[in-house]
C-alpha cells in the first residue's frame, strides 16, 4: 500500500484516540458487566443468551454511533478548519486522502471492536464458567459487525465529502435504518408494478443491505452460519464500501476548498 | 488537470463496477437465504416483547411485519408449500403491533383456516385472531363476517357461524346481508347459493389482492361444481327417458333444450365421458372445484397471474 | 526556467444561496517569477492574493487558465514535493504536538525516515520554537502557530516557497526573524513568493513585486524601478532649529523636527544649498536623492485604478 495512505490512516487513528473515542469502552464495560452480574444472579437459564444478544447488539450499536460521528467529520471538518491546506499542498493526491481517512476510521473501529469482543467473551465466561465450540460462532457475528462498520464508515465519509456534519449524520443514520430493513424494502418493491417496481428495486439495491449481516439472534441460538454466507457478506461489504469510497473520491476530486 | 481527469475516470469506473458487483452479490446472498429473516424461525415470537422493543414506532413495525406476512404467504404459496407455520405468529405480531390493521385479520380468516395447500390449516388460530380483532375493533362488521365465514366454511359449525353473523348484524352500519346470512345458517339450505353469496361478499368486502383473488377462484370453482351437478342430473334424466346414455354433449344439450354445448367459466365446453360422467375441460384451471374432475385427480393450487 | 509562470489564471466564485451570481475574484492573471528571487505579491484586502495562492496549490480549481511551477504542470504531484506553502492564519491538527505535526508532514512530503526527527528538530529551532515538546497545538498562541506554519512550509527543503502573509500575528522580533529567514532561503537558492499588505516588508525584502487590486494586476517590476528617483530632487538634512533665509530663497519646502531640518530641493540647487549651510555654519547631516516609497507607488496605482473605474462608470 501507498505509504502516504498509511500515514494519513495512522494520523486519523491517533486523532480518534486523542479525542477520547475509546472511552466508550468504559460505558460498554459497565453495561455488559452490569448485565452479566444481573442475569448471573437471577439464573433463569438464558444467561448466555442474554449476554450474547446484549453484548453483540451493544458492540454493533456503539460501533455504528462511533463510525457515524467520526466519519461525518472526517472530510468536512478538515475543510472547515482548513487543516487540509497544508496536507493537499504536499504530494498527497486527493483520493489518497479519502482512502487514508477510511482506513484510519476502519482501524479505529476494529481496535474498538477487538476490546469489546474481549469484554463479551469475559462476560460469557462469567455466566457460563466455560467455553464451548459453538461460542466460536460469536467470532463470525463479530466479523459481520465489522463488515457492517466498513459500509457505514464509507457512507459517512461519502456524505462528509459534500455536506455538513449535521446533514451527513442524518443521512448516514437514515441509511443505516433503511439498510436494516432493506430486505423488506425489496419485498415492497417486489409487490409493486411497472415503473414503481423498477425504481423501488433500484433503490433497494442501492441502499446498503444489512439484513444478511445480522446473525446475532441466530448464533445466540447456536445456529450455524453457512460458510457461503461469510463469503457473500465479505464480498458485498467490500464492494459496497469501495463503491461509496469511489463516490467520495469523485466528489472530493472536484471540490473547491473553502 | 490531466491527473484529475484520470482519477475521476478510474473512480467512476470503480463506482459502477462495485455497484453492479454488490447487486450481484446481494442477489446471490438472497438465493442463499430465501426469506432469510423468516427461515422458519422467528427469534422474537412474543408480540409483547416486540412491541416494547419497537420503542414506540410500533405502527411502522406493524407495517413492516404486514409486508412480511404477505411475502411469506405469497412465496410459500407460489412454491406449493404445504406448511405455513409462521403465518399465524407473523399475523399475531402484526396485529399486536397495530390492532387496527383490519386487512391483517381478513387475511388471517382467508388463509389461516383452510387446509393446505390453500392455507395453513389452523382454523382455531384464525378464530383466535378474529376474536382478538373484534375485541379491538368491535364496530367493524367485516370482522364478524369473516369470523362467521371461518365457522361456516372451515369448521362447518353452522350454529357458531349464525351466531357470529348475528353479532355482526347488530353493529351500526352493518351490511344488511349479515342478518340474511344468520338466517340462512340456521336452515343451512341451498349449499351453492350460500357459498356463492359468501364468496361474493368476501370479494366485495376486501381490498386485498390475495383475498380477492382467492374469492374469485372459489366463485369460479363453485360455478363449475354447480354446472357439473346440473349436467350430471340431466344425464341421469336423459338415461331414464331414453334408456341409454347420451353419446355426446351436443345430443344432451339438444335433448335438454339448451342453447348450445354448455361451457365452463373459461368458455371451455364440458366433456361427456363414455361412462356418462361430466367432466370439466381443464381441471387445473379450477383449484377449488370438487366435481367434474377425472378420477384420481390431484388439484394443484395456484393463483393465476399472481406474482409472489 | 522561471520558477512560477501563471498563464491567465481566472477564478469566478458563485455566491448567493438560491440565486447564484458570479463573483470575479481573479481576472485573467499573467505573472512570471524568476528562479531564486524573493517576489512580493501586494494588494489591499480582498484583492485576490489568497485566491491566487490557493489556485497555485490546487486547493481550488481555476475557471480558466493554467500555471507552471518549476517548469511542470502546477497540479503534478511531483512538483508538490518541491514546494512549501504557508496558508494565511494557519490552523493545524490541534491534538498533535508540534513535533508530531511536523513529523506527519515530513512523512507526507516523503522525507526519508532517518532524517525526519533531525529535520523536525532543526526546523523548530529555526523558527524560534525550541521549547514546545509535549505541548499540543491547541495550546499554542497565534504567533506560535504562525511559526509552526513557517516550519512546515520549509520542512522538506522545497525549491519554491509560498507564504501567505507570513508576518501576520508575529511580534516585532518575529517579523525580523522571518525577514532574515526569507533572505537565508534566497541565499540557499530558493525562490520565495509571498503575499502581504505590509509594504515596508516588501520594500526591504523583495527583488520584485506585483501589485494586484480587485483581481487585476496593476503593476509588476523590480522594487528599485518602481521606487526610482523622482526627477532631480534631493533631500537635505542638517542640524539646527531654524531655516536660513538663503535656503528659503532656493524655494525649498522645509520641515523642522526636533533639532534637525529636512528640505527638499531640486538637484541643480544642491551646490548652492551646501554653500548656504556652510555660510551659516550649520552642520550638514545628509544629502540623498529622493525616491518614491513603494507605498506612494502603491497608493498611486490604486488611485489610478479608482479613477479609471470611475471614468468608465
Ligand atoms: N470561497 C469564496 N466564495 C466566494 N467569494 C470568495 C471566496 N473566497 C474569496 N472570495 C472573494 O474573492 C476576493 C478575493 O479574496 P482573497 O481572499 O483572494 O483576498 P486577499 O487578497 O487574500 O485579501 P486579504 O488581504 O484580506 O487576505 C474577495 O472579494 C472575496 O470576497
Ligand atoms: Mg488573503
Amino acid at each position: 500500500m501507498n505509504a502516504r495512505i498509511g500515514h494519513i490512516a495512522s494520523n486519523t487513528f491517533r486523532e480518534a484516540v486523542r479525542d477520547r473515542v475509546l472511552y466508550n469502552l468504559i460505558a460498554f464495560a459497565v453495561l455488559l458487566s452490569g448485565a452479566a452480574i444481573l442475569v448471573g444472579q437471577i439464573s433463569i437459564d438464558i444467561e448466555k443468551l442474554v449476554v450474547i444478544n446484549l453484548g453483540l447488539t451493544a458492540v454493533s450499536l456503539f460501533g455504528i454511533v462511533i463510525a457515524i460521528f467520526i466519519g461525518i467529520g472526517l472530510v468536512s471538518k478538515e475543510i472547515e478548519k482548513r487543516t487540509l491546506y497544508t496536507v493537499l499542498s504536499r504530494p498527497v493526491r486527493r483520493w489518497e486522502f479519502i482512502v487514508g481517512k477510511f482506513f484510519g476510521l476502519a482501524g479505529t473501529l476494529v481496535v474498538n471492536t477487538f476490546f469489546m469482543a474481549i469484554g463479551v467473551f469475559a462476560a460469557l465466561f462469567y455466566v457460563a464458567h466455560k467455553f464451548v465450540r459453538a461460542d466460536a460462532l460469536i467470532l463470525i457475528a463479530l466479523y459481520f459487525i465489522v463488515l457492517e462498520f466498513l459500509i457505514i464508515c464509507s457512507l459517512a465519509l461519502l456524505f462528509s465529502s459534500f455536506s455538513s456534519p449535521l446533514l451527513s449524520a442524518v443521512f448516514a443514520f437514515s441509511l443505516f435504518v433503511i439498510g436494516s430493513f432493506a430486505e423488506d424494502l425489496r419485498g415492497f418493491a417486489g409487490m409493486a408494478h411497472g415503473l414503481t417496481r423498477w425504481l423501488a428495486t433500484g433503490a433497494a439495491y442501492l441502499v446498503p443491505n444489512f439484513s444478511a449481516f445480522n446473525v446475532i439472534s441466530s448464533i445466540a441460538h447456536e445456529q450455524p452460519v453457512a460458510a457461503q454466507l461469510i463469503w457473500h457478506n465479505t464480498l458485498y461489504a467490500l464492494f459496497y464500501a469501495a463503491m461509496a469510497l469511489s463516490g467520495a473520491v469523485l466528489i472530493f476530486e472536484h471540490r473547491n476548498l473553502k | 488537470m490531466k491527473q484529475r481527469r484520470k482519477t475521476s475516470i478510474v473512480a467512476g469506473a470503480c463506482l459502477v463496477f462495485c455497484l453492479a458487483a454488490s447487486a450481484v452479490t446481494l442477489h446471490g446472498t438472497d438465493q442463499l437465504r430465501p426469506q432469510g429473516t423468516l427461515e422458519d424461525v422467528l427469534f422474537i415470537t412474543s408480540p409483547k416483547v416486540l412491541k416494547r422493543a419497537s420503542l414506540g414506532y410500533d405502527g411502522l413495525l406493524a407495517d413492516i411485519y404486514w409486508t412480511r406476512v404477505v411475502q411469506y404467504f405469497g412465496f410459500r404459496h407460489h412454491n406449493h408449500s404445504l406448511s405455513y407455520n409462521l403465518l399465524a405468529p407473523l399475523l399475531e405480531i402484526t396485529t399486536h403491533l397495530d390492532p387496527h390493521l383490519v386487512v391483517a385479520y381478513q387475511f388471517g380468516a382467508s388463509f389461516l383456516a383452510p387446509a393446505p395447500p390453500s392455507g395453513a390449516g389452523q382454523p382455531e388460530r384464525a378464530i383466535q385472531l378474529m376474536e382478538y380483532g373484534i375485541q379491538n375493533n368491535p364496530d367493524n362488521w367485516h370482522l364478524y363476517y369473516d369470523l362467521g365465514f371461518v365457522y361456516y366454511m372451515n369448521l362447518k359449525d353452522y350454529k357458531k357461524a349464525a351466531d357470529a353473523f348475528a353479532r355482526g348484524s347488530k353493529v351500526p352500519n352493518a351490511h344488511p346481508f349479515l342478518r340474511l346470512l344468520a338466517a340462512q345458517m340456521a336452515e343451512h339450505a341451498g349449499e351453492f347459493d350460500t357459498a356463492r353469496m359468501m364468496w361474493t361478499a368476501t370479494y366485495q368486502n376486501s381490498q386485498d389482492k390475495l383475498i380477492r383473488q382467492n374469492a374469485v377462484e372459489h366463485l369460479r370453482s363453485l360455478r363449475v361444481d354447480e354446472d357439473v351437478t346440473n349436467l350430471q342430473e340431466a344425464v341421469t334424466h336423459f338415461g331414464e327417458r331414453m334408456g341409454r346414455l347420451p353419446v355426446s354433449m351436443s345430443e344432451l344439450a339438444a335433448a335438454e333444450g339448451l342453447p348450445g354445448v354448455p361451457v365452463d367459466p373459461d368458455r371451455h365446453p364440458y366433456k361427456l365421458m363414455p361412462d356418462g360422467r361430466v367432466e370439466v375441460g381443464v381441471p387445473d384451471d379450477f383449484s377449488f372445484a370438487t366435481r367434474g374432475l377425472p378420477p384420481g385427480y390431484k388439484p394443484v393450487t395456484k393463483f393465476h397471474d399472481l406474482q409472489p | 526556467m522561471p520558477a512560477i509562470e501563471i498563464l491567465g489564471f481566472e477564478k469566478t466564485y458563485m455566491v448567493g444561496f438560491w440565486r447564484k451570481r458570479p463573483k470575479c475574484a481573479l481576472s485573467p492573471l499573467h505573472l512570471t517569477v524568476r528562479d531564486g528571487e524573493i517576489f512580493g505579491f501586494l494588494g489591499p484586502n480582498g484583492a485576490g492574493k489568497t485566491t491566487t495562492l490557493k489556485l497555485l496549490m490546487g486547493l481550488v480549481f481555476p475557471t480558466a487558465g493554467s500555471a507552471r511551477l518549476l517548469g511542470q504542470e502546477w497540479t503534478d504531484p511531483r512538483v508538490k514535493a518541491q514546494i512549501g506553502f504557508l496558508p494565511e492564519q494557519p490552523y493545524f491538527y490541534d491534538h498533535l504536538t508540534a513535533h508530531e505535526l511536523l513529523n506527519y508532514y515530513a512523512q507526507l512530503s516523503g522525507v526519508p525516515g532517518k532524517e525526519r526527527s533531525r529535520r523536525v528538530e532543526a526546523m523548530l529551532q529555526r523558527v524560534g520554537l525550541p521549547e514546545v515538546k509535549g505541548v499540543q497545538l491547541r495550546k499554542f498562541s497565534k504567533g506560535m502557530l504562525q511559526r509552526v506554519g513557517i516550519a512546515q512550509a520549509i520542512l522538506h527543503d522545497p525549491k519554491l516557497v509560498f507564504f501567505d502573509e507570513p508576518m501576520s500575528g508575529l511580534d516585532p522580533m518575529g517579523r525580523r526573524e522571518v525577514r532574515d529567514l526569507m533572505e537565508q532561503l534566497k541565499h540557499e537558492g530558493k525562490t520565495v513568493f509571498f503575499s502581504t499588505h505590509i509594504l515596508s516588508d516588501a520594500e526591504a525584502l523583495c527583488d520584485r513585486v506585483a501589485i494586484i487590486h480587485k483581481g487585476e494586476l496593476r503593476g509588476v517590476g523590480a522594487v528599485e524601478d518602481l521606487t526610482s528617483s523622482v526627477q532631480g530632487k534631493v533631500e537635505v538634512i542638517w542640524q539646527g532649529t531654524q531655516v536660513p533665509t538663503s535656503m528659503k530663497a532656493l524655494g525649498a519646502e522645509c520641515h523642522v523636527t526636533g533639532d534637525t531640518v529636512r528640505a527638499i530641493i531640486s538637484e541643480s540647487q544642491q551646490d548652492a544649498a551646501i554653500d548656504a549651510l556652510r555660510r551659516e555654519r550649520l552642520r550638514l547631516i545628509s544629502i540623498v536623492p529622493v525616491r518614491t516609497s513603494l507605498e506612494a507607488y502603491f497608493v498611486e496605482k490604486l488611485q489610478r485604478a479608482e479613477t479609471t473605474a470611475g471614468r468608465m462608470a
